[in-house]
Formats: C-alpha cells, structure tokens, sequence
C-alpha cells in the first residue's frame, strides 16, 4: 500500500491544475436551478471545453472515443476539477456515465459512430428511463411495454425520477418485451422529440423539480435504436454497471468535506464549537470523511489492477450517505432558525451565514440513502454478495 | 498511487496467521484466564521469534519493514485475541529503549497518566514500561525496572486475559525518551487502532459463520434482513477503519506523502499526522466496540455465555479504547481540523 502518485500522474495533476486554472476564470457562474435551457447550455459549453481539452470522457476507454485514462488519473480528475470549484458534469451524467458507457459497451458499430462523438462533444443531452412508478428497488419488475409494429417499437407506460428530462435528446429505456423478469426486458435509444412523450415535473421536497416522470403513450422507437437483443436488455444494464471504477462519489466527498469546513467556521463564529458534544461531532465527521477519502483510494487502486473497484462500492455508499446525512443534520442544528430560511442570511457579526447552501446540501443529504440503491438494498447485496449470506424473499 | 493491501503484505499476514493458529490457538490462550502472567515467556518468544516486534528494525535483528507492515500484522494479532503488552513492547523494540524487547525477551507496557485510578496492565511480567503524558502530550518516558511496590492486583479484571494491578499512589516518573516528538504515542496509537480492526473482523466472521449455521423457524437465520443488516454494518465498521489505518500507516512511512497531503489540506505536516493518527484510532475503537456488541447479539443467547468468544473480544476492544486517547478526546481534538478542511 502506497499513497504516492507516480511521476505520470502527477504530471496529469499538473498539466490538469493549469488548464482548470486557465479555463475557468471564463467559464462564468452556473444559471439558476429551474432554469433547465440554461443549464442546458451552461453544461454543454463546459464539456466542449473539456472536449477540446482532450479531457472528455476521461473514464472512456479509447475506442469509444474517450481518453482512456487509468482509474488513478480518474481520481485526480475528478479530485481536481471539484477543488477547483469546476462546474459539475450536469445534464451530461447520463450519456457520460451511462448511456455512453452501455452503447460503447453493448452498441452496433452505427449506434456507436451515431451517438458516442455527440456526447463526447458536448452536443447531445441523454437522460435515463428506468425506474417506474411500480418499479423502484425491484427494478426487474418494469411493465412499460414494446410491441413490435414493422421497423418500429411501440412503447407504452411510465417512467420516474427522471432528471433533466425537459432538455434531453435521447432516452436510455428499459422496456418490457418478454414475460420473464429479468429476460423480458430490453434497452432501447428513445428520441426525446417523439410524439406520445409527455414529461411531468416532480418537485422534490428541496422544492425545486429536479426529476420528471415520463408518460409514454403508444411512442415509436425505430428497431435499429435497440442496444443488444430483444429481452437482453437485463445484461446489457448490468454490464454497464461494471464500469464503475470507485470514483462515483469523489465529487460529492469533497463537497462534503468543503461543506464541513465552511460549516465548523460558521460554528466557530457562532460560538457553537464551545459546546463539547457539537465539537464532537464535527471530530467524527472529520475522521469519517478522511477515512471515506481513503477508502475511495484503495476501491480505485482495486480497479486499477483489477478492473473492478473490488467489494467497496457498496460499502463506500453505504457510509458516506449516512455522514453526509450526519453532516446535513449537523448543519441544520449549528445553524438553528437561521436553517428555516433558504434565502442567504447574515450572523449576528454581519457576514455571510453560508444558510441556504447548508440548507441546500441537508435537503440531497436525504436522497442519498435512497438515490442509485436504497441502504437497506445495499445491505442485502453487501450481506448476500460479499459475506456470502442465505438469499430469501425479501 | 497503489493503495492496495500487496502481494507481500496479504502472505505476510497468512503467514502471522498460520503461526497463531498452530501456535497459539484460542484454547491454549483461554487457558490462562485469570492468571497473572497471560501469556506465557516461551509463547512471548515465539511471538518475537516470527518477527512481530522487529518488524521496522533492520536486519538481522528485524526485517526492515514498515508501519504499513506492522499494522496488517496488529491485525492478525488482535483477530487472535493475542494477550500481552504487545504495543508497549513493540514501540520498546522499534526505539531501542529496552534491550531484548526485539526478541520477545522483554515485555514492555504502556501507561498513560489519565486521571482516575492508577492502573497498570500486566505488571507481573513487564521488564519496563512506556509512560505518556495525557493525551501523548511531551516524549514518551521509560520506566524500567518497575517496581511492584504499592500495587495491588485487581481480583476481577473487565478482560480475564488482561491482568491488572493498581498502585495507591502515582508511579515514578521514568526517564524521558531522548528526541521522542511524539512518534512514540502516534505509533501506539495506530497499532491499538491495527488491534481493533482486528477484533472487529474477527467479530464480524463470527457473527456471519453463526448466521449462516443456525437455524430457526425453519431457515438460516442470516437469511433474515435484520441480522444481514447488522452485519453489512458491522462489514462497513471494519473496512472503513481499516482504510483509515492504513492509510496512517502510509502517512508514518511517507514523509514527503505528508508533506503533499498537508499543503492541500491547508496544515502542517505535524497536524495531518496527529488527524490521521486520531481519526484511525477513534474510527477503529468504535468498529470493535461496535462489531462486538453486534455480534453478540446476532448470537442471542449463546452470545452472552462465557463459552462463546465474543466477550473476550469486547473486553479487549473496551481495555483498548481506554489507551492512547479515547474517543470522546479525539474527536473533541479533531474538531479543530474541521475548520481546516478543504
């Protein structure tokens, strides 16, 4: 075990550091939160940028067009892109990290010519169709279904949690077109432009509508748009899965340690580290972050030499989301009523409290025991994958 | 940047294993419970012999390893219930400050001056003892020989494999240890840290092997939700102190790793190490205390008998938390990095 980066890779930091250092300054501050064509915008100029860089798709491998960096080099990427206050990848996560992935992965040579440059370049926004109103932690129980009709798919059903639906190109989408559960289903490329989508807002309890539910009424998918075999589409998803090298989480690690920081100076200012038992807290989170830091390098290094971050996905998640919730209720404590307002406030020295933001990242704390696999999934998989517990009905 | 545990490291600890299991197997240990001696000298020397306190020494009295070499052996140490002062006489060896402590000749224990009673584990078979301030605060201090005088010998130990002795008044001061800044107290703390790590995995094993192997209504009952939770728990307690050791085990190897790492974290060099030192630490107390307690009770009943191996295991968890800072002090002293974070 080893924390030293090799001369390659710091080099990468280096060459990286200066080009962020360059760039940003006219990259300008993020639009507002429910302005979605800005946004739009916002995270398309930034990935153009990055394409023209030669850091697009840093976690591609070559032949889909990406950089094909090692695990390592994705660390520091996304270690320096979040110091560096960089924006975040936006409305382009699903085709960089899903969709991208599964049509490199699983794609015929036309899809890949078709989509993968686009998203790459920062033109082309995807968004995910998976989850259904009936189909949540059960995934494999979706019903929206696909009937063939000629050359077409004719999709019919809904889809939920859908982020940044409103200004996406395509859709990845999970449709039923067999009995069996998880061989009944199959991966299509949807265009978002077709007649028979209608797209619902879904306000979250942070009150902004970051997600959308899908209607699908009886909406035609050419044949050709499919990834793999009819009813494959099971396999196909969970092979993009496998492309997880360790570093889903880097980004929002950092923040949270950013968070931390900001909110033990605000405690200081408010006299509110004199309390032991509140000191305490900040202590724990302190050695829990530092320890989830290097849990996040030794899950790398496992998939740097093996190709899979090994066995600490699931545990990474499971104990950074409970100390991001630990830290969001934290925040909400230290900041006391000043947390009943999601407008900026001033302490009682005149400067900034930092409330909103808190209040903010308090608010996405709660998803994260929910989002990309509840715990309590987590802890089935871990039990039963890793400890080589007994399956059972649930 | 390889933060992997090595090919070297992973045979290393198969090989501390194998040595203990054929060696030192539970049964020839629990044999001694309650005695005042909880190890034996020849077992003592056989532990040196294999190496375990001259790891970091050169050869040929050591092997010329590492911290990250010492703590994967710690490890295996306490997943073996291993009794004995085996930090104390590993920091001895390690600074050169008792001669034969290398060799599993001398058995070396700490002390640190905390208020409350004065307490002193394994009197009856230590040549020396490492005394440290209260929070490891100014050079460590060795006491040698150490005088029996005063002490009474506590009738009920919390661990029957910890023996225990308490003296009415405050013991010598001992000599300071010449140019210690502290290493000394950051070494033993991450080694009791290697300790717990190892009762928390040796808790966790246990607590699955039981749930896979005992049946009630009719199934396993790790088929259940509730104790397949409480020991994905208990699996996430342990990896997540592991990295956190290891990770201050690179740090007390890597000076110049230190000095990166410091000047992103916005401290100084000194600073990172006591917050990866104090981080490792609490994080590892509460992964052993806490896999304990949960495997205890994955056990039900049979977890509370004095049989079943479980309670040995959280009483040493407890002897160990209470050395080398605990955890309501490290975490009061890591809330001062927090501001620090970036």
């Amino acid at each position: 075990m080893d924390l030293r980066y090799t001369a390659p890779e710091q080099a990468f930091r280096r060459e990286l550091r200066d080009w962020l250092a360059a760039t940003l300054p006219g990259v300008g501050e993020p639009p507002p939160h429910d302005d979605w064509p800005a946004r739009r915008a916002y995270d398309l100029r930034w990935q153009q940028l990055l394409f023209e860089a030669g850091y697009a798709g840093v976690d591609w491998p070559a032949e889909g067009g990406g950089r094909g960096s090692s695990p390592v080099e994705q660390l520091i990427f996304k270690e320096e892109c979040e110091r560096a206050g960089a924006p975040y990848v936006g409305v382009n996560f699903v085709g960089l990290l899903h969709a991208g992935p599964t049509i490199i992965a699983e794609g015929t040579a036309a899809q890949k010519e078709r989509y993968l440059p686009a998203i790459l370049r920062g033109q082309e926004v995807w968004c995910q169709g998976f989850s259904e109103p009936d189909a949540g932690s059960d995934l494999a129980s979706l019903r929206t279904r696909a009937v063939r009709d000629g050359d077409d798919y004719v999709v019919t059903g809904s889809k939920i949690w859908t982020s940044h639906a409103e200004v996406a190109d395509y859709c990845e989408l999970l449709v039923r077109t067999g009995e069996e559960r998880n061989r009944g289903i199959t991966w299509l490329i949807m265009p978002m432009d077709a007649p028979g989508i209608e797209i619902r807002p879904l306000r979250t309890i942070a009150g902004t509508a970051e997600f959308a539910e899908l209607f699908l009424n009886e909406v035609r998918v050419p044949v050709a748009n499919r990834v793999g075999d009819e009813n494959d589409g099971w396999r196909v998803t969970m092979v993009t899965l496998s492309f997880e090298r360790g570093t889903a989480f880097v980004g929002e690690l950092l923040e949270c340690m950013r968070l931390l920081g900001d909110l033990a100076r605000i405690a200081e200012r408010l006299g509110a580290l004199d309390d032991a038992g509140l000191a305490r807290r900040f202590g724990h989170l302190v050695a829990a972050f530092d320890a989830l830091w290097a849990l996040t390098k030794r899950n790398v290094s496992e998939a740097a030499q093996t190709g899979i971050p090994g066995i600490g996905g699931s545990v990474f998640k499971l104990s950074f989301s409970e100390h991001a919730q630990a830290l969001g209720d934290l925040a909400m404590e230290i900041l006391d009523r000043a947390a009943l307002s999601g407008d900026p406030l001033n302490g009682p020295d005149g400067a900034a409290l930092g409330n909103a933001e808190q209040l903010a990242a308090w608010f996405k704390s709660i998803s994260l025991t929910i989002a990309a696999g509840t715990s309590q999934v987590q802890r089935n998989i871990v039990a039963e994958r890793i400890l080589g517990m007994p399956k059972a009905r649930r | 940047m390889d933060f992997r545990v090595g090919e070297d490291q992973r045979e290393l600890a198969e090989g501390i294993r194998a040595m203990l299991t054929g060696r030192l197997p539970l049964d020839h240990l629990r044999a001694r419970e309650g005695e005042a001696r909880a190890i034996s000298a020849e077992d003592w020397t056989a532990l040196g012999e294999t190496g375990v306190f001259a790891l970091t020494l050169p050869e040929p009295i050591g092997t010329g390893l590492s911290m990250a070499e010492a703590v994967v052996v710690f490890e295996e140490l306490g997943r073996a219930l291993v009794p004995g002062p085996l930090v104390g006489t590993f920091l001895a060896a390690r600074a050169g400050l008792v001669a034969g402590a290398a060799e599993g000749r001398a058995q070396v224990g700490v002390y640190s001056t905390e208020a409350g009673p004065v307490l002193v584990e394994h009197l009856a078979s230590l040549d020396a003892l490492v005394v440290f301030a209260a929070d490891g605060r100014g050079p460590a201090r060795v006491l040698a020989p150490v005088s029996a005088e005063g002490a009474t010998r506590v009738e009920a130990p919390l661990d029957p494999l910890t023996p225990l002795w308490r003296f009415d008044a405050a013991l010598p001061a001992g000599a300071p240890v010449p140019g210690d800044d502290g290493a000394l107290w950051r070494d033993g703390a991450l080694l009791t840290a290697a300790l717990q790590v190892g009762h928390a995995a040796a808790a966790l094993d246990l607590a699955v092997a039981y749930a896979k192997e005992r049946q009630q209504f009719g199934t396993p009952i790790g088929s259940f939700q509730a104790i397949k939770h409480m020991c994905a728990d208990m699996l996430v307690r342990a990896e997540v102190a592991r990295a956190a050791v290891h990770a201050s085990a690179c740090l007390a190897d890597a000076p110049d790793v230190v000095d990166a790492e410091s000047a992103v974290a916005g401290c100084t060099p000194g600073q990172l190490v006591d917050r990866s030192t104090r981080g490792a630490k609490l994080l590892a107390d509460e992964a052993a205390l806490g896999n304990a307690r949960s495997a205890i009770q994955v056990h039900g009943g049979m977890g509370f008998t004095w049989e079943v191996p479980l309670h040995l295991h959280l009483k040493r968890a407890r002897v160990l938390s209470t050395i080398f800072g605990t955890r309501a002090a490290h975490a009061v002293a890591l809330a001062a990095y927090a501001g620090a974070t970036t």
